[in-house]
């Protein structure tokens, strides 16, 4: 560490400005109080000083997306195999899927951090953290085959458009991750949905090679119940890609198809964990994306005339993206509502939209992309209103003093 | 004066730049999000403009000393409508396929805000010569957006450009997918948000 610093100490005047390499000092910026915490502090007004800066939150976050992001990647491998019918051991396992998701960080990270790191050398401004979740988050949310030209394409989009006009990290006013994923689901549509994408039957990098077995479908549960859902109610079940009848246990383990980092919601709630351990996710709004969820679903229970609208309320919840958006999307402390009450009618909205789109509209299967994205357009409008009600308030408990 | 005096000459140029009734003035946006998905529907629909808010700056110009002033804006809308009418059967009558990708938009120009300010701001104000000069000069300017995000909407969005495969198929061989989004309205929109950026960044006088 001693080293380090005093390494980091030695070259920093070559970034000053008038040094060697004053064009890139924001990005020097950027890595040395990535890696140290700053010991600079404002100038003016009250601030409150702790080594918790977004630099430190933002790994935390990352940290607990990695073990959705490591079963995600034996998933990847998983599915292959069992669309293959080969059985290479665990290890071969998941390192067809890393190879198979790395490609994808990497991209992400380097056409995500590349435009920051221009702006803001552009503007001279500090290198803006906000990217190092958003550049995770966006491989595991997208099908795993989707080509990697289209989230670079999509990436860049949703940085200059959803975040840098905007101001940069913390002005925001849409997720950047999912503008990302909208972004491609509404562009290419067709790398984005159906049956072919969600499992690779292809080699990666020459791994894993096989022809695909009789039976094969590589449809997701939520697909399948989108497929039937405008049928009334006869016998129907959701198969996993050989056919096989697979049951709530399999949603929640996760080695169901599905987007990379969302199908178990075993290692989503250990991240779920982390996040509400080190107090960085609020589990207002965490719990109540759940309770409106649940409870939409119970009422299409109640009336129950579809396929769709039977699927049980604790299925809902396990289902596609629903677990993952509630606690990495959904609590996003920027596009969500700030209101300690605002954050319960945010996260019950977001649930309960959730499960209407994906019941009420065939076309979309999952709704959970599109209940977030909504549901920050109308976070501002909900703090608004929490806070003129408590101002409100306190002006009647004035009147009934006088 | 001749006929291009220097004042005309602003008056016929300054709407194509920082006068832009779209990109600086903000009107029309609507037409512009709803006919821009192809470029040859975009053409079509800026020569109409043209046409309509050129003739009716002339009429209203003409009449402008005899309309009394509470019942300009009925006397504005009838002009306004006659000539939609015209152009409207013309578009029927010789180019039937763009008429149908149009649809409701050739006969909603009477409602293209453009119009009415045009001929509010300027034509109740000035000789018909000027006025002329400036319902063309707006016209093009409206036709210049409409043409450009129609170009780049068409191009990424089809592949295409007036109908014509632009993009090689060898391209769509290696992977290259026609990006969706750009035919649905959300991006026009954003497309013209680029073209006001580029804009407002080259004319540093329109920056707030």
């Amino acid at each position: 560490m001693k080293a380090l610093r005093n390494y980091l100490d030695k070259i920093k005047p070559n970034f000053e400005e008038g040094g060697k390499f004053a064009m890139f000092r924001s990005v020097f910026d950027g890595f040395e109080t990535f890696l140290f915490v700053p010991n600079s502090t404002s100038k003016t007004g009250v601030h409150i000083h702790d080594s918790i800066d977004s630099k430190r939150t933002m790994i935390v976050v990352v940290i607990a997306l990695l073990p959705a992001l490591l079963f995600g990647m034996y998933n990847v491998g998983y599915q292959h195999n069992l669309a293959i019918g080969a059985n290479p051991g665990f290890w071969a396992t998941f390192a067809f899927g890393l190879l198979a998701v790395l490609p994808k960080i990497i991209v992400s990270y380097v056409v995500g951090l590349g435009i920051e790191f221009a702006v803001a050398q552009w503007k001279k401004e500090e290198i803006q953290e906000g990217f190092l979740v958003s550049g995770i988050l966006i491989p595991m949310i997208v099908p795993v085959d989707t080509p990697l030209w289209m989230i670079a394409v999509a990436t860049a989009f949703a940085v200059i458009f959803a975040k840098e006009v905007f101001g940069g990290t913390g002005y925001n006013i849409f997720n950047v991750a999912l503008v990302t994923r909208v972004f491609l689901f509404f562009a290419y549509p067709a790398a984005m949905s159906g049956d072919q994408v969600f499992v690779r039957t292809s080699d990666t990098f020459g791994l894993g090679a096989g022809q695909v077995v009789d039976g094969y479908s590589g449809a997701t549960p939520l697909g399948q119940i989108a497929i039937a859902g405008k049928e009334l109610i006869g016998n129907f079940q959701t198969v996993d890609v050989l056919g096989n009848p697979i049951s709530t246990w399999d949603y929640f383990v996760g080695l169901i198809p599905g987007s990379i980092g969302e199908t178990s919601v075993i290692a989503i709630l250990i991240g779920a964990a982390i996040l509400l351990f080190t107090g960085i996710a609020s589990w207002k709004t965490m719990g109540s994306v759940f309770v409106g969820g649940a409870v939409m679903a119970a009422i299409f229970n109640m009336i129950g005339t579809t396929v769709a609208m039977t699927v049980s309320p604790i299925d809902h919840l396990f289902l596609g993206g629903f677990a993952f958006g509630a606690v990495f999307m959904a609590t996003d402390p920027v596009t969500s509502a700030r209101t300690e009450t605002g954050k319960f009618i945010y996260g019950f909205l977001v649930g309960a939209m959730a499960v209407i789109i994906r019941v009420l509209n065939p076309g979309y299967p999952e709704g959970m992309m599109l209940a977030i994205l909504l549901m920050n357009a109308f976070a501002p409008l909900i703090d608004y209103y929490v806070v003129e009600a408590n101002v409100n308030r306190r002006l009647n408990r004035v009147k009934l003093n006088k | 004066m001749g006929l291009i005096s220097k004042k005309n000459k602003e008056v016929l140029t300054g709407p194509l730049n920082i006068n832009n009734p779209v990109i600086v003035q903000m009107l029309g946006i609507c037409s512009a999000l709803a006919v821009t998905s192809k470029l040859e529907p975009a053409i079509v629909m800026g020569l109409s403009v043209t046409a309509v808010v050129a003739f009716a700056n002339v009429i209203i110009s003409l009449l402008r000393n005899t309309i009394p002033n509470r019942i300009r804006i009925i006397v504005q809308l009838v002009v306004v409508a006659a000539l939609v009418t015209v152009v409207s059967e013309v578009l029927k009558a010789f180019a039937y396929d763009v008429n149908k990708q149009l649809s409701v938009f050739v006969g909603l120009i009477i409602t293209n805000c453009i119009l009415m300010g045009r001929l509010e701001a300027f034509a109740l104000g000035n000789g018909p010569w000027e006025s002329f000069l400036d319902g063309i000069g707006n016209g093009i300017g409206y036709a210049l957006i409409l043409i450009v995000v129609g170009f780049f909407r068409e191009l990424l969005g089809s592949g295409t450009l007036l109908g014509y495969q632009v993009i090689p198929q060898c391209v769509y061989d290696w992977g290259y997918v026609n990006n969706g989004l750009m035919i649905l309205p959300p991006m026009a929109l954003i497309t013209i948000a680029v073209i006001i950026w580029v804009h407002r960044a080259r004319n540093k006088d329109l920056q707030e």
